[in-house]
């Protein structure tokens, strides 16, 4: 168990909704769910997820701490939107569902090797380095994340279109040596070190 | 002419459905002049659209007499059919009223005896059976509006005056009755108080897109199924599906169409779970064990003493309840049939349900909304009327909230006692 998760069950025992409402982006939202069930209905995936947000919602007003923040469906959001268009309460669901799976990245519940969580990690890491996306170091990583010969069959499928990129000047092989940049980096690292103090002192993750 | 009668000492009443005709006549019969005012060509309003009345069964034809009776008997209530305020200005105790008369080109000679309507060949959407709807109901252009009209007179539709077929209706008319030549009017009014009696309408399926009714025949509201129920309905009481006319043995209600809805209406109508209950009884009736009803809810709100009848449904081996609010209907293109899709909450369970036909409970929404009131008048977040600021005019059954007719009645006669209080005060600051 990480550290930040054994602090949060020592705050909130038994209060998850509590949890979320303090913790969770739009998670004050939650309580209002009236467990309709036209977002679980109207979601184009729902029968792909785990849990539909009606059920999460219910759950985390149930106190299911590990089954809502261990779940994938948080993850299998296309952002599609048609949950918040279609919810009678205007519930912001789409944007609760992304709180719940960034809260649960943040205390290392959610699921390992989760492909979306995954490619988040990956994108966000690639981001922060330069404070540019190196698109081609991006794709790269993306190939070998399940292993180097996973990798090497994925860079092989996809080298059609990968010359097809750099033909049209899409993408630029020379960017596997550092790659363009940020003026500033450091300046870069410092503001995202400092919208990460600020935003876990709102969240009490300090 | 009728503006000789009125004085700060009259209540007018605006709107003729059950609210207006009871707040009309408990002011009337305390031995106030009351104006009672209808935009349409007959008194009863929704109330007489109506087949029966939940919990008892009941007809509301009958009690609809009965308050005919009262008003037939009363001279003090003024009745004035096809006609609408335009204007309130003054304040309480002392209001200048504006209304406007449509021409009915039929005058008090009519007898009813419908050789006008058996002359003209033109039809017009039947409003009263919602016509205009998925019914698709026509009546004759020379019509009486339904069989418990009052006045029992006929109306010639203006579509048709200054036309041959007009000319038809009033050669047809053996008492002088048709007069084709009537204008709009305009009256002045002064009165002491206005009681807004001016009801709901249904909420605009429409507007609920995932629910299809302007794409799907089989789809269709709980006040067109109303008719459908009533003999005296497009289909002589026969509850047939729009698509083919075939017998329509399952069906699905879907409630809170539109209501208790940030997008649609955000109050709970408060009618429409004990209307479904009712409906799910007419199926019954129509087809017995065969019938088959399923209740698409979110909560079953059967307050106070419904609950007896909500139990008796629930016993019913023909009604059958899920708990969702249903997320979208597609439509099976083979049969017609809708499909309903959703997740229900007990259980989480996913459906994708055929029925023959869908009924959406649809809301109340105020028959106001959307049209300019007196400054004064104060509504609520949803445009019911909560009434005025001077406390001269006050809302009445379901203009004030959406209510169902036994509650709309207790406000119609709070809303009347209102209304004389207003009489009283001013009549003893004038004595003073």
């Amino acid at each position: 168990m990480s550290d930040l998760n054994t602090q949060a069950v020592a705050r909130y025992k038994n209060n998850f909704l509590k949890e979320v409402e303090e913790r969770v982006e739009d998670g004050h939202w939650v309580k209002m769910c009236m467990q309709c069930g036209v977002c679980a209905g109207s979601c184009p995936l729902g029968p792909a997820w785990q849990h539909s947000p009606q059920k999460i919602f219910m759950m985390i007003r149930a106190g299911k701490r590990e089954e809502v923040l261990g779940s994938d469906s948080m993850w299998m959001c296309t952002s599609c939107y048609n949950c918040i268009v279609r919810c009678p309460r205007k519930l912001p669901i789409t944007h609760i569902m992304h709180g719940l799976a960034n809260y649960a990245h943040r205390l290392d519940l959610a699921p390992k090797g989760q492909p979306t969580r995954e490619i988040a990690r990956l994108f966000w890491d690639n981001l922060v380095k330069t404070g540019r996306v190196n698109e081609l170091k991006f794709s790269l990583a993306m190939y070998f994340k399940d292993g180097f010969a996973q990798g090497i069959k994925n860079a092989m499928a996809m080298q059609g279109i990968g010359l097809g990129l750099m033909k049209a000047k899409r993408l630029n092989p020379m960017e596997i040596v550092g790659g363009h940049k940020c003026k500033d980096i450091p300046g870069i690292h410092k503001m995202v070190a400092k919208a990460r103090e600020i935003e876990d002192r709102r969240r009490g993750l300090a | 002419m009728t503006a000789s009668i009125a004085t700060n000492q009259t209540i007018l009443v605006v709107g003729g459905g059950i609210s207006g005709m009871t707040a009309a006549l408990e002011a009337a019969e305390c031995g106030k002049q009351v104006i009672l005012v209808e935009k349409t060509p007959t008194l009863g309003g929704r109330t007489a659209q109506l087949y029966r009345y939940f919990p008892k069964m009941c007809h509301p034809t009958c009690g609809l007499e009965i308050n005919l009776r009262r008003i037939k008997g009363n001279p003090n209530v003024k009745v004035m059919t096809m006609t609408e305020v335009t204007a309130v200005a003054g304040a309480r105790g002392n209001y200048n009223v504006t209304l406007k008369v449509a021409p009915r080109y039929v005058n008090e000679n009519c007898t009813a005896c419908g050789d006008c309507g058996k002359a003209v060949t033109t039809e017009v959407a039947d409003v009263f059976n919602y016509g205009q709807g998925k019914t698709g109901a026509k009546v004759k252009a020379a019509y009486l509006p339904h069989v418990m009209a009052y006045p029992q007179r006929y109306v010639i539709d203006p579509s048709i005056v200054g036309t041959p077929e007009g000319e038809a209706a009033k050669s047809a008319c053996k008492y002088g009755a048709v007069d084709l030549g009537m204008k709009e009017e305009t009256v002045q009014l002064n009165v002491g108080a206005v009681v807004w009696a001016t009801g709901w309408r249904p909420f605009d399926a429409n507007k609920i897109q995932p629910y299809g009714y302007d794409r799907y025949a089989n789809v269709i509201t709980s006040v067109e199924f109303e008719r459908l129920a009533d003999p005296h309905g497009p289909t002589g009481g026969k509850i047939l599906r729009p698509s083919d006319g075939k017998e329509a043995k399952n069906v699905a209600f879907i409630q809170c169409a539109g209501s208790r809805d940030e997008n649609y209406l955000r109050h709970c109508s408060r009618i429409c779970c004990m209307a479904t209950l009712k409906q799910t009884q007419y199926v019954r009736e129509a087809f017995g064990d065969e019938g088959k009803s399923t209740v698409y809810y979110i909560d079953i709100r059967a307050i106070d003493r419904f609950e007896d009848f909500y139990a008796k449904v629930w016993q019913d081996k023909t009604v059958s309840f899920v708990k969702s609010k249903v997320a979208r209907i597609a439509e099976n293109a083979a049969n017609g049939n809708p499909v309903l899709h959703g997740v229900d909450t007990e259980g989480y369970h996913r459906y994708a349900t055929e029925h023959d036909l869908v009924v959406l409970a649809v809301g109340m929404e105020p028959e106001v909304k959307g049209v300019k009131l007196p400054d004064d008048i104060v509504l609520d977040s949803s445009s019911f009327i909560e009434g005025s600021k001077d406390g001269g005019m006050f809302g009445a059954g379901a203009a004030a909230s959406p209510l169902d007719v036994n509650r709309a009645v207790q406000s119609a006669t709070a809303a009347s006692l209102k209304a004389i209080q207003v009489i009283h005060k001013s009549a003893s600051t004038e004595a003073a």
